[in-house]
């Protein structure tokens, strides 16, 4: 893609710009063009692949409909200048490559403004790749270290999720100093839960923790039962297990079947959502990890309340989870930044988005200017049983919030920005 | 950490246990293949069915138990309306026929599922009285698991018993070496596929059932188990009950030996068995001769 500025798709966003400017001219001077007007009057369309196929659909599904908070609520407030918002959603099916060919549809067939999207962290680089060969704004809403730095950052990627190294870093900052320091790691072979690990590792190694194992397991592992002898012979005081989805809950709960929570702390970096509701509080009792967001948070900040109730008017009363609220404010932020710079340009669109600051749902954010790594809260939580929950949505506890600042993540010299 | 004996046996404990659930998993493909040579790729599109099926009966009628009878019952229902009125009109087409069948209706009964019970999936909490720990010597194992060994013990006795005691066995026997022959003596041949057909879904269904505990329940669960199955087939050896027991227990301890010392290479290692099975003995370890030809 040696030649980007004759690419279809720029050509056809210039002429758009082009078309609007115009449009404007000939609105102004109280005239009447049909053909322009119809380009003016053009659907700002945001694409948005995720993997509604697979073992991560729920936390897909959840991404769809806070996406579609944030469109509705951008439309209802006039859009850009009367310009309203579109929705595609794609089925990527969960594989960098399917996610590509889906992207790269979006952008050249059904001419889509923003990408925004993704529930893994192989897929999201894939995606980040096309879109910034195309110079198309990407806004990631899943967990990765990888996409921030320099070789695979582009202007136009933006990281709209926590990302591995903040995920993990507060929760052994959490947990470490409560639990012990002698750790085993059970960990998903792939990028996310290798990143999920160094980032317990960076953190740890100045707390002086003593790893005592990595143990991999493969993505999509239906019996942890050979992992636990090694795992209790090694008496650690915790067990880190970074992996995520069902394989997150088939090994909490094989791991409970063999009783490793009476000998051991067990925590995660993240506690997901879908899988808490799903295999309920005995599969989740007494595990501590992260999360983005939590609905509770409604307690406390005041923006997580107009969120949910905002959620639950559109969704039949069913409260956001940690991806719904990833997917509303990746696609809020995208529309708010277009509205900004009242333009769909993916270079002045990306220069609104990184100034955009505020609190949206869950206390203040920003993206960070070397990276475009949104700078957030995050959330310390644990099972709630079901006989202290208020309802049924009620599932977590939370025990600790930690407001993110730069020194906490990985510096731009680090990431190899200049 | 020092690899001490008592960890070993532990670990070969494990794989035993876990090579009964592989077992479990196979026996039914294994049992539709060697007597009726269909290749049931819906093998475990009706384990997830099974496991499904479990999830509704017990929100009906909190029984585990109820489970147990129900659940084998109901699939094995299922697969005896799909061999009568999918599979049994492609009989002697070649093999490929019922194998894209069955492909497609995996396909259908996913979807199905999907549309029933969504897509998030369920749970399925080990029965109360089958939860906790015991100590077996060498560490704590799970009550559910030891259950599990029992149960499958049973199982394939009563399987064994049938197929090699009775006299409906006989002819099942009989009818999967010559059909002609039973034919001509004035047996329905028909029946007795059906009834395999529906043995072999029953058993699927069951292992839905008993896997939900351990594993949860989603439409998308039969997807591995559909690979392990074939796996256990292909080592036993096409066709032999005998074959998928020993088959699913090798499989079981050699996973087990390999997570303790290279946990990257367990999922390999099945792989890395079936291929060096396969270049030993061509046919499987218990395999007869000239069954895919």
């Amino acid at each position: 893609m040696a030649a980007d500025k004759d690419h279809p798709a720029s050509f056809q966003r210039r002429s758009i710009i082009k078309a609007m400017a115009t449009g404007g001219v000939v609105l102004a001077g109280g005239g009447v063009f049909p053909g322009i007007l119809r380009a003016q009057a053009d659907n700002i369309r945001v694409g948005l692949p995720i993997p509604l196929t697979g073992p991560f659909v729920n936390e897909a599904r959840a991404v769809q409909r806070g996406a579609e908070l944030a469109v509705k609520e951008f439309n209802a407030a006039g859009g850009m200048a009367g310009r309203m918002a579109e929705l595609l959603v794609r089925d990527d099916k969960l594989n960098p490559q399917e996610a590509v060919t889906r992207t790269i549809e979006l952008i050249e067939k059904d001419r889509a403004h923003f990408i925004v999207g993704s529930v893994s962290s192989a897929v999201q680089l894939s995606v980040n790749n096309a879109t910034k060969q195309r110079k198309v704004i990407y806004n990631s809403v899943s967990q990765s270290d990888t996409i921030n730095e320099a070789k695979d950052w582009s202007k136009y990627t933006f990281h709209e999720c926590l990302n591995p190294h903040m995920t993990a870093g507060a929760v052994a900052r959490y947990a470490f100093p409560k639990f012990g320091k002698r750790v085993v790691f059970l960990t998903a072979d792939y990028a996310y839960g290798h990143e999920m690990v160094r980032g317990f590792q960076t953190v740890g190694k100045a707390m002086g923790i003593e790893v005592l194992a990595d143990i991999r397991h493969p993505l999509g592992q239906t019996d942890f039962s050979s992992y636990f002898p090694k795992i209790l012979a090694l008496k650690p005081d915790v067990l880190v297990v970074c992996n995520f989805g069902r394989d997150q809950a088939i090994s909490f709960r094989q791991a409970a079947d063999f009783g490793l929570k009476k000998q051991m702390k067990i925590i995660a970096p993240l506690l997901i959502h879908s899988g808490r509701m799903v295999d309920g509080h005995d599969v989740y009792a007494d595990i501590i990890g992260g999360t983005g967001y939590y609905w509770g948070l409604e307690d406390t900040v005041p923006s997580a309340k107009r969120f949910n109730d905002a959620f639950r008017a559109a969704n039949g009363g069913t409260y956001p989870t940690d991806y719904a609220g990833l997917g509303y404010v990746g696609v809020r932020g995208v529309l708010a930044a277009a509205k900004a710079a009242n333009s769909t340009d993916s270079d002045k669109v990306s220069d609104a988005l990184r100034a955009i600051k505020g609190d949206f749902y869950k206390g203040p954010t920003y993206y960070r200017a070397c990276d475009h790594q949104s700078v957030q809260s995050m959330l310390i939580v644990e099972s709630k049983p079901a006989a202290q929950a208020k309802n049924k949505e009620d599932i977590f506890n939370i025990l600790a919030i930690e407001n993110f600042d730069e020194s906490k993540l990985r510096s731009c010299k680090e990431l190899g920005h200049a | 950490m020092e690899l001490s004996f008592s960890l070993l046996v532990q670990q070969l404990f494990i794989g035993l246990a876990l090579g009964s659930i592989y077992v479990l998993i196979g026996v039914g493909l294994s049992l539709i293949f060697g007597l009726l040579t269909v290749v049931n790729f819906a093998h475990g599109a009706f384990y997830m069915v099974g496991a499904y099926v479990a999830v509704y009966i017990f929100e009906k009628t909190g029984n585990f138990w109820a489970c147990l009878v129900l659940v084998p019952l109901a699939v094995g229902a299922l697969g005896l309306a799909t061999e009568r009125w999918l599979v049994r009109p492609l009989y002697g087409r070649g093999l490929d026929y019922p194998l894209l069948l069955t492909f497609g209706l995996a396909y259908v009964l996913v979807d199905s599922v999907r549309m029933i019970f969504g897509v998030q999936g369920e749970h399925f909490s080990t029965p109360e009285l089958l939860q906790g720990t015991v100590d077996m010597g060498f560490g704590p194992f799970p009550i559910y698991r030891i259950f599990l060994v029992g149960l499958c013990a049973t199982l394939l006795l009563a399987l064994w018993l049938f197929i090699e005691k009775t006299r409906l066995g006989l002819i099942v026997r009989a009818g999967s070496r010559d059909p002609l022959v039973l034919k001509v003596l004035g047996i329905d041949v028909d029946r007795v596929w059906l009834l395999i057909f529906g043995i072999g879904t029953a058993l699927a269904g069951l292992a839905g059932l008993l896997a939900a505990p351990l594993r949860g329940v989603n439409p998308e669960m039969g997807g591995p188990v559909l690979i392990e199955a074939f796996v256990i087939t292909v080592i036993g050896g096409m066709g032999s009950l005998v074959g998928a027991i020993v088959a699913g227990l090798l499989v079981g301890v050699v996973v087990a030996m390999t997570t303790l010392f290279q946990p990257e290479l367990a999922e390999l290692s099945i792989f890395a068995l079936m291929a060096l099975v396969l270049i030993v003995r061509p046919n499987g370890l218990f395999g007869r001769e000239g069954l895919m030809s």
